[in-house]
């Protein structure tokens, strides 16, 4: 039984081209993801135009990893993914992966911070005092590096709390504000963790403090990841009470559940290490490069 | 600003917090989670029906099929035992049972069906347009199984049953672990309420 067969039978012929159209077309529509996603995508693109013009090196990786991430959000927040995530479990999983970790991740390795800037102050634009200030505090709070390691495994643990998960399940606007809370949160805790610069100049957590915020995240992750896979009982029935997109025995659907939350969070985890490490040894080399070129002049 | 922002947001907590239950429950509370009862269908007697018609009643919502070997059968067999444990508030009751099988059910069938459990349960169906709308409202979907050779499929549908107050407001999720005896005196208090918080 695959979730193609809903759309075969006699009661909803429709042409294959309407069938497709659906899977691009949002599960139920929304005003945030339709004003966000132009809206970063402009900034980001405008951004890379100033950077060239003020004849910074934009090159081609950044704005794939930034561009694919983001996409890769809206797929999963705003097409058909969205069904599934709503009426699967392990999809929804899926879904919290894409907005948590990958999609984000990669948004934070495109350096947006960079771009996004660089558009703005081309623009001449000034955001009111009061804005800017509302907006840098809670960011500021979210990156701190023990509060935001917390908060990055703590949005994790709140939202798959059983309770807590079938409320977001019934209601629509819980619904969005775990899924836009869980992406936000991604984002600000990689671009901390991802960001290029010396953390001298950018004012964030050094690099050594960042393996320590992967490490201390990493484990929480994996212990909960492991409890929801071997777990024999049905902890999330809000999808057994709603119906599942297509029939999968709850058990199976928990299971995959479980090692979408466990493994490749893990993987990411251990990947944001290796960027970090390789930031370090790029830092000690310039460090001694420096030092050498000291040297050399008399 | 920030400080004016930190307090609406502070109030807007309490009041959120105050919209929680009062009552005492057997089945989970769904107030201010979902939105109120919302549709237009076709009645098993062929009339078109909208949500308005039932409003002034304790409303049970229940989706399903009748070629339903498990859930409904047993669904609508509880909330019948429940209602005749009431037997002086049924007429106040109306339990709307929503085949979202609209292939195989027909008028007919529905009314038959329906009238093997209590003559409170209507039977409604409608296009699939009309159908997944008001299955996507309650947070549910259907979907069908593979014919087998004799061209029986089964469907696959939400188990939950949902209640709304005279009003329409969304009120109670019943689940499958509820014994009748709890289901009516969930029923009970929430025709008593009527349409009051």
């Amino acid at each position: 039984m695959s979730p193609g067969m809903v759309l075969s039978t006699p009661a909803t012929t429709r042409r294959k081209s309407q069938v497709l159209l659906e899977w691009f077309l949002p599960y139920r529509f929304s005003w945030l993801a339709v004003t966000f996603f132009p809206l970063v995508a402009f900034l980001y693109a405008a951004g890379m135009l100033a950077v060239r013009q003020r004849g910074g090196h934009v090159g081609i990786a950044r704005p794939l990893a930034f561009f694919v991430g983001l996409l890769l959000c809206y797929i999963v927040l705003h097409t058909r993914f969205d069904y599934y995530g709503q009426y699967l479990f392990f999809m929804h999983r899926a879904q919290h992966l894409v907005l948590h970790h990958v999609g984000a991740m990669l948004m934070a390795l495109g350096d947006p911070v960079l771009f996004w800037g660089a558009a703005i102050a081309k623009s001449g634009l000034r955001l009111p005092r009061g804005v800017t200030a509302v907006l840098r505090f809670p960011v500021a709070v979210l990156q701190h590096p023990v509060i935001g390691s917390f908060v990055f495994v703590g949005i994790i643990y709140f939202w798959l709390t059983p309770s807590i998960h079938f409320d977001a399940m019934l209601s629509h606007p819980l619904y969005l504000l775990m899924n836009w809370s869980m992406f936000i949160d991604g984002l600000l805790f990689w671009l901390v963790i991802v960001d290029r610069r010396d953390p001298l100049v950018s004012g964030l957590p050094r690099h050594g403090t960042r393996l320590a915020m992967i490490l201390g995240t990493l484990v929480p992750q994996i212990v909960l990841g492991a409890y929801i896979t071997f777990s024999r009982s049905d902890i999330y029935d809000v999808y057994s009470v709603c119906g599942r997109a297509f029939p999968i025995l709850p058990e199976n659907d928990q299971l995959y559940g479980g090692l979408l939350t466990w493994i490749p969070p893990a993987m990411m985890m251990l990947l944001a290490a290796l960027i970090v490490l390789s930031m370090i040894m790029k830092a000690s080399r310039e460090e001694s490069g420096e030092i050498q070129a000291g040297t050399a002049s008399p | 600003m920030s400080s004016k922002l930190l307090v609406s947001v502070i109030a807007l907590a309490f009041v959120a917090g105050c919209a929680r239950e009062s009552h005492e429950w057997h089945a989970k509370s769904i107030r201010g989670l979902m939105p109120p009862l919302e549709f237009t269908l076709t009645s098993e007697n062929g009339q078109e029906v909208s949500a308005q018609d039932y409003r002034g009643k304790t409303v049970l919502l229940f989706f399903g099929y009748t070629n339903c070997p498990d859930y409904c059968p047993t669904t609508l067999s509880r909330l019948k035992l429940a209602l005749d444990k009431l037997p002086d508030l049924r007429s106040q009751v109306v339990i709307l049972f929503v085949s979202v099988d609209p292939k195989r059910d027909t008028l007919e069938y529905l009314r038959q069906y329906t009238s093997n459990f209590a003559p409170e349960v209507i039977g409604l169906t409608g296009s699939m347009k009309a159908l997944s709308e008001l299955a996507k409202r309650y947070r549910t979907t259907f979907s069908y199984g593979e014919p087998d050779e004799h061209g029986f499929y089964a469907v696959s549908h939400g188990i939950a049953v949902y209640a709304f107050d005279t009003a329409g407001a969304a009120r109670l999720m019943m689940l499958q672990e509820e014994k009748p005896d709890e289901i009516a005196a969930d029923i009970k208090q929430l025709v008593e309420l009527g349409d009051s918080p």
